[in-house]
């Protein structure tokens, strides 16, 4: 069986967001890009499901010449082939969601793994919208999963607990931290990354449904006070956030 | 008039939530203002709250019933509102942009062929254009856009739009009875973490990070919480050391929450946990570090050791509380 992983490049979380002139984008310089944290959750269940069953695990990303590292990183953990959708520019969702679409299709995958959301974007909207395309189930923010032949079980996160959600392939899967530890890559792994061929395709572009009107920063927050340096401030605190606050 | 609005009422244990009542109120007031109808829809086996949505001006309440939903079903779910989209002619959706409205909202709109704004914290009508706000990168930019596509599926993020009441004359449940749904997806059971408030709907979040020392002292951190009625939350750090689960952590990788007052105990505020946090209306800053970064958007700060300052601070609390 064919397990896919789609995974994305975006700013390392430590990154400080500066906007372009123009409002569109964000500044690039100096920022480094790394593998979405959450894709990394979906490419050790990818490798952990492979492990029990069998079969080969393909990544797939979108994105500009320089996603190929996230590929890459995936190859070093251990997934066997790598499939780049080469575009640069802004996609909304449902253009990326129909790419992917497309390529699980042509590779006849019948469970796939994503990141539950990119860290860029902050969605959470790509595997859902993925499967529906698909006419596949899927199941999101997942913290656990589970195969019994076609049956999968997964837990996922919801507020103030956890549901059970049973249904069966073919499937997508979104990963949330707290699904399994990744492996980090081995040496071996590395070196052999570096000599495997990514496949290179072009993305198809059909028109957003999403217009961008423009990126900016959120109202800055201005310093408060500090009331003092040990326990003799707490009633004056407590005041505070009763009278002046109000939110006590 | 032909436009409408649908608004998906979500409820857990029979109970519609808190948030959809936000939900329905940001939708009688973009129907006021666009001249469109609009729809509240609710999917479930019973709903033992309904009648509280009148004095939120609600008038009537399409209740799609089965047996066999007392828990969510995407699957059933995504179908059943698309049918009723299609067949009131709804051309704007609105979810809250809970667990479920982020499960359910993508399918929908995917079998609409709509665009989708999600997690929105503003939403404004410019002549005829819905524009929406929402955080990216966590919060540490935001993104103003508007969707171009015929249907428009939009989640509002929970404890961001308030809740106005406005009384109407009258409200009945239209109840209608689904004969067969689609149960491919289901939930089979909940698992609660025990009776805790969860950090994406809380009014008051108290947090803690590494200036706790170690997960012995988060007693401290659940007390003042107690008291407080607030949930409990954490850092990163804390969370990868594994002294307190994933779910309680706020910040970019964890939660993104804006409640109105937000405690960060003996928390730095590295910039991923700033980013999910910052939108908090209060923030009370308690650090030994005086140039810990998360006293840049404190309201109020102690430099001082969180250990001591924390059970005072719980007693002085409980004091004008009692």
């Amino acid at each position: 069986m064919k397990i896919v992983v789609c995974v994305s490049h975006v700013p390392d979380t430590a990154t400080k967001i500066k906007i372009s002139a123009d409002e569109k984008n964000i500044d690039s310089a100096g920022v480094s890009y790394v593998i979405n944290p959450y894709d990394e959750f979906a490419i050790e269940e990818a490798l952990k499901t492979k492990e029990k069953i069998g079969g080969e695990v393909y990544v797939v990303t979108i994105g500009n010449e320089a996603a190929k590292e996230s590929l890459r990183k995936a190859l070093a953990m251990g997934a066997d082939e790598a499939i780049h959708l080469k575009y640069d520019g802004y996609l909304d969702s449902l253009n990326v969601a129909k790419n992917l679409a497309e390529e699980i299709k042509s590779l006849n995958s019948q469970l796939v793994f994503m990141g539950k959301q990119s860290i860029d974007f902050d969605n959470c909207v790509v595997p859902q919208m993925t499967a529906e395309l698909l006419d596949y189930n899927s199941i999101s923010v997942c913290v656990s999963f589970s195969l019994d032949g076609n049956k999968v079980t997964c837990e996922r996160e919801i507020e103030g607990g956890k549901e059970v959600v049973e249904s069966q392939l073919p499937i997508i899967v979104g990963a949330q931290k707290g699904l399994n530890e990744p492996r980090y890559a081995s040496l071996k792994g590395i070196m052999a990354a570096k000599k495997k061929t990514i496949q290179e395709k072009n993305c198809t572009f059909t028109n957003n449904s999403v217009e961008l009107i423009k990126i900016k920063k959120p109202a800055s927050k201005n310093p408060g006070r500090i009331l003092g340096t040990d326990v003799s401030v707490v009633p004056e605190l407590v005041r505070l956030l009763r009278e002046e606050a109000k939110a006590i | 008039m032909s436009n409408k609005i649908l608004v998906f009422l979500e409820q857990r244990n029979g109970q519609i939530k808190k948030s959809s009542f936000e939900v329905a109120s940001k939708g009688l007031e973009l129907a006021t203002k666009l001249n469109y109808e609009i729809s509240f829809v609710t999917i479930g086996s019973e709903i033992s709250n309904s009648s509280d949505l009148k004095e939120f001006g609600v008038s009537e309440l399409v209740h799609l019933k089965n047996s066999n939903l007392s828990e969510y079903s995407s699957s059933a779910y995504t179908q059943l509102l698309k049918n009723f989209a299609l067949e009131n002619k709804a051309t704007i959706l609105l979810f809250s942009n809970t667990a479920m409205g982020k499960d359910l909202s993508p399918r929908l709109a995917v079998k609409l062929n709509a665009g989708v704004m999600s997690d929105l914290i503003a939403l404004e009508i410019s002549g005829t254009e819905l524009i929406g706000t929402r955080p990216i990168y966590a919060g540490k930019a935001l993104e103003e856009i508007k969707l171009v596509s015929d249907f428009k599926v939009l989640t509002l993020r929970p404890n961001v739009f308030k809740a106005e009441k406005r009384e109407t004359a009258s409200f009945s449940v239209n109840l209608k009875e689904i004969a067969e749904v689609d149960l491919s997806t289901k939930v089979v059971e909940i698992k609660k973490s025990s009776g805790k408030i969860d950090v994406a709907e809380a009014d008051i979040i108290v947090s803690g990070g590494r200036g706790l020392k170690g997960p012995e002292n988060f007693p401290l951190v659940e007390q003042l919480a107690e008291v407080l009625g607030a949930a409990v939350g954490a850092s990163r750090a804390v969370v990868d050391a594994g002294w307190r689960s994933h779910s309680e952590q706020v910040g970019q990788t964890g939660k993104t929450v804006s409640p109105t007052l937000y405690f960060a105990l003996g928390i730095s505020g590295a910039i991923q946990h700033l980013a999910g946090m910052s939108t908090s209306k209060y923030i009370v800053a308690i650090n030994k570090d005086k140039d810990a970064p998360i006293f840049s958007i404190a309201d109020y700060g102690i430099v001082g050791d969180v250990l001591e300052i924390l059970p005072v601070l719980t007693e002085e609390i409980k004091k004008i509380k009692s």
